[in-house]
Protein backbone atom coordinates (compact mmCIF):
# COMPACT_ATOMS: atom_id res chain seq x y z
CA UNK A 1 0.00 0.00 0.00
CA UNK A 2 1.30 3.61 -1.09
CA UNK A 3 1.91 5.80 1.87
CA UNK A 4 0.44 8.76 0.29
CA UNK A 5 -1.44 8.94 -3.15
CA UNK A 6 -2.25 12.16 -4.83
CA UNK A 7 -5.14 11.65 -7.44
CA UNK A 8 -5.51 14.46 -9.41
CA UNK A 9 -5.65 16.83 -6.18
CA UNK A 10 -6.50 20.64 -7.43
CA UNK A 11 -6.43 24.56 -6.07
CA UNK A 12 -8.08 27.30 -7.63
CA UNK A 13 -8.11 30.60 -5.59
CA UNK A 14 -10.92 33.01 -6.35
CA UNK A 15 -9.84 36.88 -5.90
CA UNK A 16 -10.69 40.19 -6.30
CA UNK A 17 -13.89 41.74 -6.75
CA UNK A 18 -16.92 39.78 -8.10
CA UNK A 19 -14.01 36.76 -7.49
CA UNK A 20 -13.63 36.85 -10.88
CA UNK A 21 -9.67 36.95 -10.50
CA UNK A 22 -8.61 33.35 -11.08
CA UNK A 23 -5.50 32.01 -9.59
CA UNK A 24 -4.96 28.21 -10.13
CA UNK A 25 -2.15 27.54 -7.79
CA UNK A 26 -2.33 23.72 -7.94
CA UNK A 27 -3.27 21.77 -11.41
CA UNK A 28 -4.12 18.66 -11.03
CA UNK A 29 -1.88 17.02 -9.66
CA UNK A 30 -0.74 13.58 -9.27
CA UNK A 31 1.96 11.71 -7.21
CA UNK A 32 2.52 8.69 -5.25
CA UNK A 33 4.67 8.10 -2.23
CA UNK A 34 5.64 4.50 -1.29
CA UNK A 35 6.02 3.65 2.66
CA UNK A 36 9.57 3.94 3.66
CA UNK A 37 10.23 6.88 1.55
CA UNK A 38 11.95 9.83 1.70
CA UNK A 39 10.25 12.03 -1.04
CA UNK A 40 11.43 15.51 -1.57
CA UNK A 41 8.77 18.38 -2.80
CA UNK A 42 10.12 20.66 -5.17
CA UNK A 43 9.80 23.72 -6.90
CA UNK A 44 10.71 27.65 -6.33
CA UNK A 45 8.24 30.27 -4.63
CA UNK A 46 4.84 29.91 -5.11
CA UNK A 47 4.85 26.63 -6.76
CA UNK A 48 2.18 25.63 -4.95
CA UNK A 49 4.08 23.19 -2.44
CA UNK A 50 2.56 24.59 0.91
CA UNK A 51 -0.97 24.60 -0.44
CA UNK A 52 -0.40 21.07 -1.76
CA UNK A 53 0.76 19.93 2.16
CA UNK A 54 -2.36 21.95 3.61
CA UNK A 55 -4.92 19.80 1.55
CA UNK A 56 -3.63 16.61 2.42
CA UNK A 57 -4.25 18.14 5.98
CA UNK A 58 -7.40 18.64 5.13
CA UNK A 59 -6.69 22.26 6.31
CA UNK A 60 -7.65 23.94 2.42
CA UNK A 61 -10.55 22.73 0.46
CA UNK A 62 -8.87 21.13 -2.94
CA UNK A 63 -11.42 22.27 -5.29
CA UNK A 64 -11.33 19.11 -7.30
CA UNK A 65 -9.42 15.33 -6.80
CA UNK A 66 -8.60 13.77 -3.97
CA UNK A 67 -5.88 12.40 -1.87
CA UNK A 68 -5.35 9.27 0.06
CA UNK A 69 -2.87 8.55 3.21
CA UNK A 70 -2.32 4.97 4.11
CA UNK A 71 -4.87 4.01 1.92
CA UNK A 72 -7.99 5.92 3.46
CA UNK A 73 -8.85 9.62 2.62
CA UNK A 74 -7.42 12.24 3.91
CA UNK A 75 -10.50 13.51 5.60
CA UNK A 76 -11.28 10.07 7.70
CA UNK A 77 -10.38 10.85 11.29
CA UNK A 78 -8.21 7.88 11.38
CA UNK A 79 -5.41 8.90 9.25
CA UNK A 80 -4.94 12.18 11.80
CA UNK A 81 -3.47 10.06 14.66
CA UNK A 82 -0.93 8.87 11.70
CA UNK A 83 0.47 11.53 10.07
CA UNK A 84 2.94 14.15 11.31
CA UNK A 85 2.54 17.82 10.38
CA UNK A 86 5.68 20.96 10.49
CA UNK A 87 3.49 23.88 9.06
CA UNK A 88 5.90 26.31 6.83
CA UNK A 89 6.73 28.86 9.54
CA UNK A 90 5.22 27.40 12.25
CA UNK A 91 3.64 29.63 15.30
CA UNK A 92 2.40 28.26 18.39
CA UNK A 93 0.65 28.72 21.48
CA UNK A 94 3.08 31.48 23.00
CA UNK A 95 1.66 31.41 26.66
CA UNK A 96 2.96 27.74 26.83
CA UNK A 97 6.61 26.51 27.64
CA UNK A 98 7.27 23.97 24.77
CA UNK A 99 7.10 21.38 27.24
CA UNK A 100 3.22 22.13 27.80
CA UNK A 101 2.90 22.66 24.27
CA UNK A 102 3.84 19.15 23.11
CA UNK A 103 2.37 17.81 26.23
CA UNK A 104 -0.89 19.21 24.71
CA UNK A 105 -0.08 17.88 21.27
CA UNK A 106 0.78 14.73 22.58
CA UNK A 107 -2.73 14.36 24.31
CA UNK A 108 -4.77 15.54 21.75
CA UNK A 109 -3.05 12.92 19.42
CA UNK A 110 -3.99 10.30 21.40
CA UNK A 111 -0.91 9.37 23.27
CA UNK A 112 -1.94 8.48 26.73
CA UNK A 113 -0.80 9.72 29.51
CA UNK A 114 1.88 7.83 31.16
CA UNK A 115 3.65 7.41 28.04
CA UNK A 116 2.99 10.69 27.19
CA UNK A 117 5.84 12.92 29.54
CA UNK A 118 8.70 10.21 27.98
CA UNK A 119 7.76 10.97 24.44
CA UNK A 120 7.79 14.59 24.66
CA UNK A 121 11.16 14.66 26.73
CA UNK A 122 12.22 12.15 23.65
CA UNK A 123 11.03 14.97 21.01
CA UNK A 124 12.68 17.20 22.92
CA UNK A 125 16.20 15.89 23.22
CA UNK A 126 15.84 15.17 19.32
CA UNK A 127 15.55 18.25 18.56
CA UNK A 128 18.09 19.88 21.04
CA UNK A 129 15.82 21.80 22.82
CA UNK A 130 15.90 20.16 26.04
CA UNK A 131 17.42 23.27 27.91
CA UNK A 132 14.52 25.57 27.51
CA UNK A 133 11.42 22.96 27.75
CA UNK A 134 10.43 24.84 30.40
CA UNK A 135 10.22 28.94 28.88
CA UNK A 136 7.08 30.08 27.22
CA UNK A 137 7.56 30.13 23.67
CA UNK A 138 7.21 34.00 23.22
CA UNK A 139 10.62 34.14 24.37
CA UNK A 140 11.55 31.58 21.28
CA UNK A 141 13.69 32.47 18.37
CA UNK A 142 12.73 31.65 14.91
CA UNK A 143 15.01 28.66 14.50
CA UNK A 144 13.90 27.44 17.71
CA UNK A 145 10.14 27.72 17.11
CA UNK A 146 11.31 25.48 13.75
CA UNK A 147 12.73 23.19 16.11
CA UNK A 148 9.27 22.86 18.31
CA UNK A 149 7.92 22.56 14.97
CA UNK A 150 9.60 19.23 14.54
CA UNK A 151 9.36 17.88 17.35
CA UNK A 152 5.46 18.26 17.47
CA UNK A 153 5.68 16.59 14.32
CA UNK A 154 7.44 13.49 15.44
CA UNK A 155 6.24 13.54 18.87
CA UNK A 156 3.57 11.13 18.67
CA UNK A 157 5.51 8.96 16.56
CA UNK A 158 3.43 9.39 13.41
CA UNK A 159 3.97 6.94 10.14
CA UNK A 160 4.07 9.65 8.03
CA UNK A 161 5.86 12.97 8.58
CA UNK A 162 5.02 16.23 6.08
CA UNK A 163 7.77 18.84 6.43
CA UNK A 164 6.80 21.56 5.24
CA UNK A 165 10.36 23.66 4.42
CA UNK A 166 11.54 21.59 7.63
CA UNK A 167 15.49 23.45 7.34
CA UNK A 168 13.87 27.09 6.99
CA UNK A 169 15.54 29.27 9.45
CA UNK A 170 17.82 26.52 11.02
CA UNK A 171 21.98 27.33 11.60
CA UNK A 172 23.99 24.86 10.02
CA UNK A 173 23.89 22.68 13.07
CA UNK A 174 20.42 22.54 13.22
CA UNK A 175 20.52 21.48 9.76
CA UNK A 176 22.70 18.82 10.25
CA UNK A 177 20.33 17.28 12.67
CA UNK A 178 17.60 17.40 11.11
CA UNK A 179 19.22 15.81 8.33
CA UNK A 180 20.31 13.40 10.28
CA UNK A 181 17.01 13.38 12.03
CA UNK A 182 14.66 12.69 8.57
CA UNK A 183 17.12 9.79 7.79
CA UNK A 184 16.65 8.43 11.62
CA UNK A 185 12.88 8.58 11.00
CA UNK A 186 13.31 6.63 7.68
CA UNK A 187 15.41 4.16 9.27
CA UNK A 188 12.78 3.66 12.05
CA UNK A 189 10.19 2.75 9.19
CA UNK A 190 8.53 5.64 8.67
CA UNK A 191 7.52 7.97 5.21
CA UNK A 192 8.64 11.66 5.01
CA UNK A 193 7.34 13.77 2.47
CA UNK A 194 8.84 17.14 2.61
CA UNK A 195 9.30 20.42 0.75
CA UNK A 196 12.07 22.34 0.26
CA UNK A 197 14.47 24.54 -1.77
CA UNK A 198 17.84 23.70 -0.51
CA UNK A 199 18.40 21.57 -3.62
CA UNK A 200 21.54 20.10 -1.57
CA UNK A 201 19.41 18.94 0.96
CA UNK A 202 17.15 17.01 -1.42
CA UNK A 203 19.73 15.46 -3.41
CA UNK A 204 21.21 14.06 -0.27
CA UNK A 205 18.50 12.70 1.34
CA UNK A 206 15.34 11.82 -0.63
CA UNK A 207 14.84 8.65 -2.78
CA UNK A 208 12.71 10.78 -4.89
CA UNK A 209 12.32 13.94 -6.17
CA UNK A 210 9.13 15.77 -7.31
CA UNK A 211 9.31 19.21 -9.12
CA UNK A 212 6.31 21.44 -9.50
CA UNK A 213 6.67 24.69 -11.02
CA UNK A 214 3.43 27.16 -11.44
CA UNK A 215 1.38 23.99 -9.94
CA UNK A 216 2.04 22.03 -12.42
CA UNK A 217 4.29 18.67 -11.99
CA UNK A 218 7.45 19.04 -14.15
CA UNK A 219 9.49 15.70 -13.77
CA UNK A 220 9.32 13.14 -10.76
CA UNK A 221 11.89 10.15 -9.89
CA UNK A 222 14.77 9.53 -8.45
CA UNK A 223 17.42 11.60 -8.70
CA UNK A 224 19.84 9.45 -10.31
CA UNK A 225 17.25 9.22 -12.57
CA UNK A 226 16.42 12.33 -13.55
CA UNK A 227 20.06 13.81 -13.54
CA UNK A 228 20.62 10.83 -16.24
CA UNK A 229 18.62 12.08 -18.42
CA UNK A 230 20.13 15.30 -18.99
CA UNK A 231 23.31 16.20 -21.30
CA UNK A 232 26.61 15.37 -19.81
CA UNK A 233 28.88 18.63 -19.64
CA UNK A 234 32.22 19.36 -20.01
CA UNK A 235 34.52 21.94 -18.00
CA UNK A 236 37.37 23.22 -19.89
CA UNK A 237 40.18 25.24 -18.62
CA UNK A 238 42.58 26.77 -20.86
CA UNK A 239 45.51 29.71 -20.73
CA UNK A 240 45.62 32.12 -23.24
CA UNK A 241 44.88 35.86 -24.35
CA UNK A 242 41.35 36.28 -25.47
CA UNK A 243 38.49 33.98 -25.12
CA UNK A 244 37.79 33.15 -28.99
CA UNK A 245 34.71 33.83 -30.64
CA UNK A 246 33.47 30.26 -31.15
CA UNK A 247 33.96 29.46 -27.63
CA UNK A 248 31.83 32.23 -26.18
CA UNK A 249 29.10 30.55 -28.69
CA UNK A 250 29.16 27.02 -27.47
CA UNK A 251 29.62 27.46 -23.80
CA UNK A 252 26.65 27.87 -21.66
CA UNK A 253 28.59 29.20 -19.18
CA UNK A 254 32.02 31.22 -19.19
CA UNK A 255 34.56 32.62 -16.86
CA UNK A 256 37.82 33.94 -17.11
CA UNK A 257 40.35 35.43 -14.41
CA UNK A 258 43.99 36.79 -15.72
CA UNK A 259 44.37 34.46 -18.89
CA UNK A 260 42.91 31.75 -17.42
CA UNK A 261 39.57 31.04 -18.80
CA UNK A 262 37.18 28.33 -17.96
CA UNK A 263 33.64 27.08 -19.71
CA UNK A 264 31.41 24.53 -19.56
CA UNK A 265 30.02 23.29 -22.95
CA UNK A 266 27.79 20.02 -23.60
CA UNK A 267 30.24 16.95 -24.59
CA UNK A 268 28.82 16.73 -27.69
CA UNK A 269 30.61 20.05 -28.66
CA UNK A 270 33.30 19.11 -27.02
CA UNK A 271 35.90 18.41 -30.50
CA UNK A 272 34.78 21.57 -31.84
CA UNK A 273 35.62 23.66 -28.71
CA UNK A 274 39.10 21.80 -28.74
CA UNK A 275 39.92 22.59 -32.76
CA UNK A 276 38.88 26.10 -31.90
CA UNK A 277 41.23 25.92 -28.86
CA UNK A 278 43.78 24.44 -30.78
CA UNK A 279 43.33 27.09 -33.70
CA UNK A 280 44.05 30.18 -31.79
CA UNK A 281 47.10 28.37 -30.05
CA UNK A 282 45.35 28.46 -26.75
CA UNK A 283 46.81 25.50 -24.13
CA UNK A 284 44.75 23.41 -22.49
CA UNK A 285 44.97 23.11 -18.77
CA UNK A 286 42.26 20.02 -17.87
CA UNK A 287 39.41 18.41 -19.27
CA UNK A 288 36.62 17.18 -17.14
CA UNK A 289 33.46 15.93 -17.69
CA UNK A 290 30.71 17.34 -15.04
CA UNK A 291 27.39 15.03 -14.50
CA UNK A 292 24.53 16.91 -14.31
CA UNK A 293 23.42 18.00 -10.78
CA UNK A 294 19.76 18.31 -9.16
CA UNK A 295 19.96 21.65 -9.54
CA UNK A 296 20.82 21.64 -13.30
CA UNK A 297 17.88 19.31 -13.23
CA UNK A 298 15.42 21.78 -11.24
CA UNK A 299 16.66 25.25 -13.19
CA UNK A 300 15.98 23.20 -16.20
CA UNK A 301 12.48 22.57 -15.20
CA UNK A 302 11.89 25.87 -13.97
CA UNK A 303 13.16 27.85 -16.59
CA UNK A 304 10.66 27.61 -19.85
CA UNK A 305 8.57 31.20 -20.36
CA UNK A 306 7.24 32.21 -17.05
CA UNK A 307 3.21 32.92 -18.93
CA UNK A 308 1.10 34.65 -16.68
CA UNK A 309 -0.55 32.17 -14.32
CA UNK A 310 -3.21 35.38 -13.50
CA UNK A 311 -6.24 35.31 -16.31
CA UNK A 312 -9.51 37.59 -16.00
CA UNK A 313 -13.04 35.86 -16.63
CA UNK B 1 -13.99 13.52 21.88
CA UNK B 2 -14.84 14.37 25.26
CA UNK B 3 -11.18 13.67 26.41
CA UNK B 4 -10.10 16.05 23.39
CA UNK B 5 -12.94 18.08 24.27
CA UNK B 6 -11.74 18.40 27.80
CA UNK B 7 -7.85 19.16 26.72
CA UNK B 8 -9.40 22.03 24.62
CA UNK B 9 -11.30 23.36 26.75
CA UNK B 10 -8.56 23.15 29.73
CA UNK B 11 -6.49 24.74 27.34
CA UNK B 12 -8.31 27.88 26.24
CA UNK B 13 -8.95 28.22 30.33
CA UNK B 14 -5.25 28.21 30.62
CA UNK B 15 -4.88 30.86 28.13
CA UNK B 16 -7.41 33.14 29.92
CA UNK B 17 -6.00 32.85 32.96
CA UNK B 18 -2.41 33.72 31.61
CA UNK B 19 -3.68 36.35 29.53
CA UNK B 20 -4.64 37.86 32.63
CA UNK B 21 -7.85 37.93 32.27
CA UNK B 22 -9.07 37.11 35.74
CA UNK B 23 -7.51 40.34 36.68
CA UNK B 24 -10.53 42.10 36.00
CA UNK B 25 -11.47 41.07 39.46
CA UNK B 26 -9.62 43.38 41.01
CA UNK B 27 -11.16 45.83 39.10
CA UNK B 28 -14.71 44.45 40.84
CA UNK B 29 -13.56 44.21 43.93
CA UNK B 30 -12.25 47.93 44.37
CA UNK B 31 -15.48 48.49 43.33
CA UNK B 32 -17.56 46.72 44.90
CA UNK B 33 -15.89 47.89 48.70
CA UNK B 34 -15.92 51.45 47.18
CA UNK B 35 -19.87 50.70 46.95
CA UNK B 36 -20.50 49.25 50.08
CA UNK B 37 -18.51 51.97 52.12
CA UNK B 38 -19.68 55.08 50.01
CA UNK B 39 -23.41 53.78 50.72
CA UNK B 40 -22.59 52.61 54.84
CA UNK B 41 -24.71 56.27 55.41
CA UNK B 42 -27.84 55.50 54.32
CA UNK B 43 -30.71 52.88 55.93
CA UNK B 44 -30.34 49.44 55.64
CA UNK B 45 -32.75 48.18 53.49
CA UNK B 46 -31.25 50.92 50.38
CA UNK B 47 -28.54 50.37 51.07
CA UNK B 48 -29.00 46.19 50.49
CA UNK B 49 -30.97 47.52 47.56
CA UNK B 50 -28.66 49.92 45.78
CA UNK B 51 -25.24 46.91 46.24
CA UNK B 52 -27.23 44.51 45.01
CA UNK B 53 -28.41 46.07 42.23
CA UNK B 54 -24.44 48.15 41.33
CA UNK B 55 -22.98 44.68 42.29
CA UNK B 56 -25.06 42.29 40.05
CA UNK B 57 -24.68 44.87 36.89
CA UNK B 58 -21.71 44.99 37.42
CA UNK B 59 -21.17 40.96 37.57
CA UNK B 60 -23.03 41.30 34.09
CA UNK B 61 -21.26 43.83 32.47
CA UNK B 62 -17.60 42.53 33.52
CA UNK B 63 -18.57 38.98 32.29
CA UNK B 64 -19.98 40.63 28.71
CA UNK B 65 -16.92 42.43 28.59
CA UNK B 66 -15.01 39.25 28.95
CA UNK B 67 -16.99 37.17 27.10
CA UNK B 68 -17.68 39.21 23.80
CA UNK B 69 -13.43 40.73 23.72
CA UNK B 70 -12.29 37.31 24.26
CA UNK B 71 -15.06 35.23 22.13
CA UNK B 72 -14.46 37.04 19.27
CA UNK B 73 -10.84 35.94 19.38
CA UNK B 74 -11.41 32.35 20.36
CA UNK B 75 -11.35 31.39 16.91
CA UNK B 76 -10.58 33.80 14.90
CA UNK B 77 -6.87 34.62 17.14
CA UNK B 78 -6.29 30.83 15.95
CA UNK B 79 -6.66 31.40 12.33
CA UNK B 80 -4.57 34.48 11.78
CA UNK B 81 -1.75 33.23 14.13
CA UNK B 82 -2.21 29.78 12.17
CA UNK B 83 -1.71 28.14 16.15
CA UNK B 84 -4.92 26.09 14.75
CA UNK B 85 -2.81 24.37 11.73
CA UNK B 86 -0.74 21.67 14.29
CA UNK B 87 -4.26 21.38 15.80
CA UNK B 88 -6.20 20.39 13.23
CA UNK B 89 -3.92 18.40 11.38
CA UNK B 90 -4.75 16.14 14.96
CA UNK B 91 -7.22 13.82 15.31
CA UNK B 92 -9.52 16.71 16.35
CA UNK B 93 -12.45 17.74 14.52
CA UNK B 94 -13.44 21.10 13.72
CA UNK B 95 -16.64 20.52 15.76
CA UNK B 96 -14.67 19.58 19.09
CA UNK B 97 -12.49 22.50 18.28
CA UNK B 98 -15.24 24.97 18.16
CA UNK B 99 -16.91 23.32 21.28
CA UNK B 100 -13.78 22.64 22.89
CA UNK B 101 -12.88 27.08 23.14
CA UNK B 102 -16.49 27.43 23.60
CA UNK B 103 -16.95 25.21 27.06
CA UNK B 104 -13.53 27.01 27.76
CA UNK B 105 -14.12 30.66 27.46
CA UNK B 106 -17.41 29.27 29.30
CA UNK B 107 -15.39 27.98 32.33
CA UNK B 108 -13.65 30.90 32.84
CA UNK B 109 -16.66 33.23 33.02
CA UNK B 110 -17.80 30.65 35.47
CA UNK B 111 -14.83 30.55 37.66
CA UNK B 112 -14.84 34.82 37.19
CA UNK B 113 -18.35 35.44 38.45
CA UNK B 114 -18.24 32.42 41.12
CA UNK B 115 -15.19 34.93 42.48
CA UNK B 116 -17.44 37.93 41.62
CA UNK B 117 -20.30 36.33 44.02
CA UNK B 118 -17.78 35.65 46.78
CA UNK B 119 -17.57 39.51 46.83
CA UNK B 120 -21.30 40.28 46.72
CA UNK B 121 -22.23 38.06 49.21
CA UNK B 122 -19.14 39.55 51.28
CA UNK B 123 -20.85 43.21 50.84
CA UNK B 124 -23.78 42.08 51.67
CA UNK B 125 -22.33 40.57 55.07
CA UNK B 126 -20.65 43.95 55.92
CA UNK B 127 -23.77 45.57 55.49
CA UNK B 128 -26.19 44.06 56.92
CA UNK B 129 -24.01 41.69 59.42
CA UNK B 130 -26.14 37.88 58.38
CA UNK B 131 -27.30 36.65 55.60
CA UNK B 132 -31.04 36.12 55.77
CA UNK B 133 -33.17 34.04 53.26
CA UNK B 134 -33.43 36.09 50.48
CA UNK B 135 -30.49 36.76 49.63
CA UNK B 136 -30.47 32.99 48.62
CA UNK B 137 -32.32 34.69 45.48
CA UNK B 138 -29.05 36.57 44.68
CA UNK B 139 -28.06 33.04 43.50
CA UNK B 140 -30.76 32.86 40.79
CA UNK B 141 -29.66 36.37 39.41
CA UNK B 142 -26.33 34.88 39.25
CA UNK B 143 -27.07 32.14 37.67
CA UNK B 144 -28.90 33.92 34.86
CA UNK B 145 -26.32 36.35 34.52
CA UNK B 146 -23.83 32.92 33.55
CA UNK B 147 -26.64 31.88 31.46
CA UNK B 148 -26.47 35.13 29.47
CA UNK B 149 -22.98 34.92 29.16
CA UNK B 150 -22.98 31.30 27.84
CA UNK B 151 -25.24 33.17 24.59
CA UNK B 152 -23.36 35.93 24.76
CA UNK B 153 -19.96 33.92 24.14
CA UNK B 154 -22.05 31.57 21.16
CA UNK B 155 -22.92 35.03 19.26
CA UNK B 156 -19.40 36.42 19.53
CA UNK B 157 -18.24 33.17 18.38
CA UNK B 158 -20.61 32.49 15.40
CA UNK B 159 -19.82 36.33 14.24
CA UNK B 160 -16.46 35.71 14.34
CA UNK B 161 -16.89 32.84 12.20
CA UNK B 162 -17.37 35.09 8.82
CA UNK B 163 -16.91 38.80 10.00
CA UNK B 164 -13.52 40.74 10.72
CA UNK B 165 -13.00 41.21 14.73
CA UNK B 166 -14.40 44.63 15.13
CA UNK B 167 -17.91 43.94 13.00
CA UNK B 168 -18.45 41.06 15.25
CA UNK B 169 -17.40 42.75 18.67
CA UNK B 170 -20.21 45.51 17.43
CA UNK B 171 -22.90 43.19 16.16
CA UNK B 172 -22.36 41.25 19.24
CA UNK B 173 -22.57 44.26 21.40
CA UNK B 174 -25.71 45.48 19.33
CA UNK B 175 -27.49 41.79 20.45
CA UNK B 176 -26.82 42.17 23.82
CA UNK B 177 -27.74 45.65 24.18
CA UNK B 178 -31.31 44.87 22.02
CA UNK B 179 -31.58 41.56 23.57
CA UNK B 180 -31.57 43.02 27.45
CA UNK B 181 -34.75 45.03 25.83
CA UNK B 182 -36.32 42.20 23.82
CA UNK B 183 -39.35 42.10 26.02
CA UNK B 184 -40.27 45.40 25.11
CA UNK B 185 -39.94 44.22 21.29
CA UNK B 186 -42.09 41.39 21.62
CA UNK B 187 -44.50 44.11 23.54
CA UNK B 188 -44.37 46.36 20.63
CA UNK B 189 -44.65 43.30 18.17
CA UNK B 190 -48.28 42.55 19.63
CA UNK B 191 -49.49 45.95 19.23
CA UNK B 192 -47.95 46.60 15.45
CA UNK B 193 -50.07 45.51 12.46
CA UNK B 194 -49.13 44.18 9.08
CA UNK B 195 -46.10 44.03 7.93
CA UNK B 196 -44.49 45.68 10.98
CA UNK B 197 -46.16 42.87 12.73
CA UNK B 198 -44.59 40.43 11.24
CA UNK B 199 -41.09 41.57 11.17
CA UNK B 200 -41.08 42.98 14.91
CA UNK B 201 -42.19 39.22 15.58
CA UNK B 202 -39.74 37.96 13.32
CA UNK B 203 -36.66 39.97 14.94
CA UNK B 204 -38.55 39.40 18.77
CA UNK B 205 -37.56 35.62 18.05
CA UNK B 206 -34.18 35.88 16.95
CA UNK B 207 -32.86 38.20 19.09
CA UNK B 208 -31.52 36.56 22.74
CA UNK B 209 -34.15 37.06 25.21
CA UNK B 210 -31.88 38.62 27.31
CA UNK B 211 -34.40 40.51 29.78
CA UNK B 212 -36.08 37.15 31.23
CA UNK B 213 -32.78 36.45 32.29
CA UNK B 214 -32.72 39.83 33.76
CA UNK B 215 -34.04 39.46 38.17
CA UNK B 216 -31.43 42.10 39.22
CA UNK B 217 -34.06 44.72 40.62
CA UNK B 218 -36.31 42.19 41.58
CA UNK B 219 -34.02 40.55 43.48
CA UNK B 220 -32.84 43.27 45.16
CA UNK B 221 -36.28 43.82 46.34
CA UNK B 222 -36.21 40.59 47.90
CA UNK B 223 -38.75 39.14 45.78
CA UNK B 224 -38.42 35.47 44.77
CA UNK B 225 -37.87 33.91 41.44
CA UNK B 226 -40.64 31.75 40.23
CA UNK B 227 -39.13 28.15 39.87
CA UNK B 228 -41.27 27.70 36.19
CA UNK B 229 -38.85 30.69 35.03
CA UNK B 230 -35.49 29.03 36.02
CA UNK B 231 -36.56 26.24 34.09
CA UNK B 232 -37.83 28.43 31.23
CA UNK B 233 -34.79 30.57 31.20
CA UNK B 234 -32.69 27.41 31.55
CA UNK B 235 -33.86 25.61 28.66
CA UNK B 236 -33.88 28.84 26.56
CA UNK B 237 -29.99 29.66 26.80
CA UNK B 238 -28.96 26.77 26.32
CA UNK B 239 -30.85 26.28 23.12
CA UNK B 240 -30.23 29.35 21.83
CA UNK B 241 -26.22 29.05 22.80
CA UNK B 242 -26.50 25.40 21.29
CA UNK B 243 -27.91 27.15 17.84
CA UNK B 244 -25.19 30.07 17.81
CA UNK B 245 -22.73 26.95 18.34
CA UNK B 246 -23.74 24.94 15.57
CA UNK B 247 -24.17 28.00 13.36
CA UNK B 248 -20.63 28.93 14.06
CA UNK B 249 -19.79 25.19 13.23
CA UNK B 250 -21.30 24.95 10.27
CA UNK B 251 -19.41 28.00 8.81
CA UNK B 252 -15.71 26.87 10.11
CA UNK B 253 -16.55 23.18 8.45
CA UNK B 254 -16.33 24.75 5.12
CA UNK B 255 -13.70 27.29 6.16
CA UNK B 256 -10.25 27.00 3.89
CA UNK B 257 -7.73 28.23 6.51
CA UNK B 258 -5.91 31.24 5.05
N1 LIG C 1 -5.14 32.17 0.26
C1 LIG C 1 -4.70 32.37 -1.00
N2 LIG C 1 -5.40 33.15 -1.85
C2 LIG C 1 -4.98 33.34 -3.11
N3 LIG C 1 -3.87 32.80 -3.62
C3 LIG C 1 -3.13 32.02 -2.83
C4 LIG C 1 -3.51 31.75 -1.47
N4 LIG C 1 -2.58 30.93 -0.92
C5 LIG C 1 -1.68 30.70 -1.89
N5 LIG C 1 -2.00 31.34 -3.03
C6 LIG C 1 -1.26 31.30 -4.29
O1 LIG C 1 -1.01 29.96 -4.62
C7 LIG C 1 0.28 29.83 -5.19
C8 LIG C 1 1.02 28.71 -4.50
O2 LIG C 1 1.34 29.11 -3.18
P1 LIG C 1 2.11 28.17 -2.18
O3 LIG C 1 2.11 28.84 -0.86
O4 LIG C 1 1.55 26.82 -2.26
O5 LIG C 1 3.58 28.19 -2.79
P2 LIG C 1 4.89 27.44 -2.27
O6 LIG C 1 5.29 26.49 -3.31
O7 LIG C 1 4.68 26.91 -0.92
O8 LIG C 1 5.90 28.66 -2.24
P3 LIG C 1 7.09 29.00 -1.19
O9 LIG C 1 8.28 28.25 -1.67
O10 LIG C 1 7.29 30.46 -1.38
O11 LIG C 1 6.64 28.62 0.16
C9 LIG C 1 0.96 31.17 -5.07
O12 LIG C 1 1.00 31.76 -6.35
C10 LIG C 1 0.09 31.97 -4.15
O13 LIG C 1 0.03 33.29 -4.57
MG1 LIG D 1 5.51 27.21 0.87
Amino acid sequence: MPAIEILGLEKTYWGGFWRKRVKRALHPLRLTVEEGEIFGFLGPNGAGKTTTLKMLMGLVFPTGGSARILGLDVNDPQVKAQIGYLPEQPYFYDYLTAYELLAYYGQLSGVPARQCLRKVDRALKQVGLQNVSGLQLRKFSKGMLQRVGIAQAILHEPKVVFLDEPMSGLDPMGRREVRDLIQQLKSDGKTIFFSTHILSDAEALCDRVAIIHQGELKGVGAVADLTAKMDVKVELIWQGAVMPLSMRSLAERCYSGGDLYRAVIKQEDQERALDALRREGMRLLALTPVGASLEDYFLQQVKPADKPVEVTV
Amino acid sequence: MRNRLTLIAANTFREAVRDRVLYNLIAFALLLSGAAVLVGQISIDIEKLVVINLSLTAVSLFGVVIAIFVGIGLVSKEIEKRTLYTVLSRPVRRWEFIVGKFFGLAATLVVNTGCMAVGVFLALLYISHRLQKPDAWVLVALYFIVLQFLIVTALALLFSSFSSPIMSAVFAFALFMIGSFAEDLRGFAAMAKGITHWLASAAAYLIPNLSALNVISSVAHGKPVAASLILYNTVYALCYAAMALSGAVLIFEQRNLK
